[in-house]
């Protein structure tokens, strides 16, 4: 059996769904809400993975789906909490989530609209739903993935972006999704789409963190559509406590010629899987994948990504680097897919890890299939432990035993931070970085 | 300055050092030389702190301290240099970087101030001529893609910075041309003076005719078999080793 059929927290999601729809009044009927609920159905058949599922094998859900969480409106946190979560210093445009809910009171928008249209999730289903009828559910498909499934039926809240065709967003998005388990534990499901529009260009952070000690489920989805022509920054940094469980879908579809830009730095978490599917449904475009995972106490982060190259003369190219302490535990599983058509396909996969103690566990497997003849790809995964012939180089020039330490993690992790284009984003992630190597 | 008495070393259960005695003093120049597997490199890296190595005898003064009680960086601090034979690249640290940090350690551990931007700079720009080292190199990462001569003249650009009391050459010549071993040589004979001393170890004796040692010491199984002055590099390099084997053996 591949999933677990009873647990008081899917009971407890397929009831708070039901009452939600009890109070729906007429919006019941809408198209919107019949996917929603097909949605329920999927995800009540699907159940919650077991490590039999193949994509789940090396990370249980077990203890996050045997917690009981509240469902929380968002009001719970105040401008004068935000201090205890400090950001980058930058100008931009800051949005606030909390608990899966928008908080205009706490957010900043910079941008004039006609560079940008950015709202809440739960807003533009009123002024955009065009839009979202085009776009909502039709990337990230729900048929096979039960956290999606799951996230698709309670889609109420978020972020929702337009770009316009032939604009730049010159100053950042920067979303935050605060976990405020102060009070109790917490489930939240945020729902985002981002739609970059023909030769528009945008660059995006998502940012996770938790206040208080209580458990926080958080089970995020984001679609991007980029149109031909679009460039896109997209970063997701995951700062959360370790009693945070995170489960992350980036499904991510590219025109002609576009650009996709991703970087994803898990800080902490007790246990993170982000998917980042990118599907290259355009000629000439370019994907970069850039990911940093450092789990330490009992932490666990298991990134999946997948390539999928639809279209032919398109590149891509992947960096994702580990450093896993303590008992730790860490998984890579890379996919990248050349279909007939794909001709002329460039694709790049490596993976790197360091293993620092004797209890932390890397798994990587990556998962090349290529249906086209005329194509150059290659892969390479390796897991080692520290240099000890770097070590004592150092050591030996007077640099102490832990700062050398230190110094090499950094320089390992740098190579895939140097990728944040943001500058006071990337500066931020190396103070923060560098913090945690030196404990 | 340094005095080694009997110092017996083993890696897992070989033993390769068995029983060395040495006494370096101030301003002395020793060059190590032997047949490889006698051990020098050995000796080297046991006198910089090199964890794969456990010593099981004797003892090492540095200035009357106990140098095994150290611990590499301590042994760096109190004025010991490595250079290295085989220098290691490490990717994502620049020489500038790790230089300043190492220096500034060092400065810490002996009470001084650390060198600001500006001072390092200046120190470094002076030092680089020693060598004739590139600016663009420093600013790389460590030894990556460096040839064999940018990584030997990197150590001695190192050791021209942090200026030890005494350094150690482990085979600096090995892999060099001509050229790249005058350069590297002239930075040592540079840094020369009546406080500093230095272990030259090497397999043949071209490295000697630039950097001119006090004594010559050769190593076979462990063991100093020989020891003479400068000119017993000569006759090594013309007779070899063996009748130095012939006669340890005949013993």
């Amino acid at each position: 059996m591949n999933t677990q059929d009873y647990t008081p927290f899917k009971d407890q999601l397929l009831a708070a769904f039901r009452e939600g729809e009890a109070h729906m009044n007429g919006a019941g009927k809408s198209a919107f809400h019949q996917l929603r609920r097909s949605a329920l159905q999927t995800f009540e058949t699907l159940g919650f993975p077991t490590i039999r599922h193949e994509e789940w094998k090396y990370s249980n859900v077990k203890t996050m789906i045997g917690e009981t969480y509240g469902f929380d409106t968002g009001t719970a946190l105040t401008a004068a909490d935000l201090p205890q979560l400090p950001i980058p210093n930058l100008n931009g445009n800051i949005l606030y989530f909390v608990n899966g809910h928008y908080r205009a009171d706490l957010s900043q928008i910079v941008s004039p609209v006609d560079q940008l249209q950015i709202k809440s999730f739960a807003d533009a289903q009123q002024t955009d739903a065009e839009t979202i009828g085009l776009h909502f559910g039709r990337y990230a498909d729900f048929q096979d993935s039960a956290f999606t499934a799951l996230n698709t039926a309670f889609a109420s809240d978020g972020v929702f972006i337009r770009v316009p065709d032939n604009k730049v967003v010159t100053e950042p998005i920067i979303l935050r999704f605060i976990t405020d388990s102060r009070q109790q534990n917490i489930a939240a499901q945020p729902r985002n789409l981002i739609v970059v529009g023909r030769n528009a260009e945008v660059n995006v952070a998502e940012s996770y963190r938790t206040l208080g000690s209580g458990a926080g489920f958080t089970n995020v989805v984001t679609e991007v559509v980029m149109a031909a022509d679009a460039r896109m920054e997209h970063y997701r940094v995951q700062d959360e406590s370790d009693r945070a469980y995170h489960i992350a879908r980036t499904q991510v579809s590219q025109g002609d010629n576009s650009h996709y830009h991703n970087a994803t730095i898990t800080l902490n978490g007790g246990f993170v899987r982000n998917d980042l599917n990118i599907v290259l449904n355009g000629q000439y475009c370019e994907s970069f994948m850039y990911g940093l995972y450092m789990p330490n106490g009992n932490q666990h982060v298991d990134n999946h990504t997948l390539v999928d190259h639809a279209m032919p003369n398109s590149q891509s190219n992947e960096l994702y680097k580990g450093i896993l302490n303590d008992r730790g535990t860490g998984v890579f599983n890379g996919k990248i897919y050349v279909r007939p058509d794909a001709q002329k396909t460039n694709a790049y996969q490596s993976c790197k890890n360091v293993v620092l103690s004797p209890d932390a566990a890397m798994n990587t497997k990556p998962q090349l299939e290529i249906y086209a003849d005329d194509v150059k790809c290659s892969h390479g995964t390796t897991t080692g432990k520290m240099n000890d012939e770097a070590l004592f180089y150092l050591q030996s020039r007077g640099i102490p035993k832990d700062a050398a330490r230190t110094l090499l993690l950094y320089a390992f992790a740098e190579e895939v931070v140097a990728h944040i284009k943001i500058q006071p984003i990337r500066e931020y992630l190396e103070g923060v970085i560098r913090h945690k190597l030196a404990i | 300055m340094l005095s080694i008495s009997n110092l017996q070393a083993s890696i897992g259960d070989k033993q390769i050092l068995k029983g060395i005695d040495l006494t370096v003093q101030p301003g002395e120049v020793h060059a190590i030389m032997g047949p490889n597997g006698s051990g020098k490199s050995t000796l080297a890296n046991v006198l910089a702190g090199r964890e794969d190595y456990t010593v099981t005898n004797g003892s090492v003064l540095f200035e009357g301290r106990d140098l095994l009680e150290l611990s590499p960086e301590q042994r760096a601090a109190e004025g010991i240099f490595l250079a290295f034979q085989y220098p290691i690249e490490i990717p994502g640290v620049s020489t500038t970087n790790f230089l300043k940090t190492a220096l500034n350690e060092i400065r810490k551990y002996r009470g001084q101030t650390p060198l600001d931007a500006v001072q390092f700079l200046k120190l470094m720009k002076e030092r680089m001529k020693l060598v004739s080292i590139d600016q663009s190199l420093l600013s790389r990462s460590l030894n990556e893609g460096f040839s064999g001569g940018e990584k030997k003249r990197n150590e001695i650009f190192q050791m021209a910075m942090l200026e030890p009391k005494l350094a150690i050459l482990d085979e600096t010549d090995s892999g060099l041309d001509i050229d790249a071993l005058r350069i590297v040589a002239e930075g040592v004979n540079k840094l020369r003076s009546p406080e500093r001393s230095a272990i030259v170890v090497t397999h043949y004796q071209r490295l000697l005719d630039y950097i001119v040692p006090d004594f010559v010491h050769v190593l076979y199984k462990g063991r100093i078999v020989k020891s003479g002055p400068k000119e017993l590099a000569y006759e090594l390099e013309k007779n070899g080793y063996d009748w130095i084997i012939a006669e340890v053996e005949a013993v």
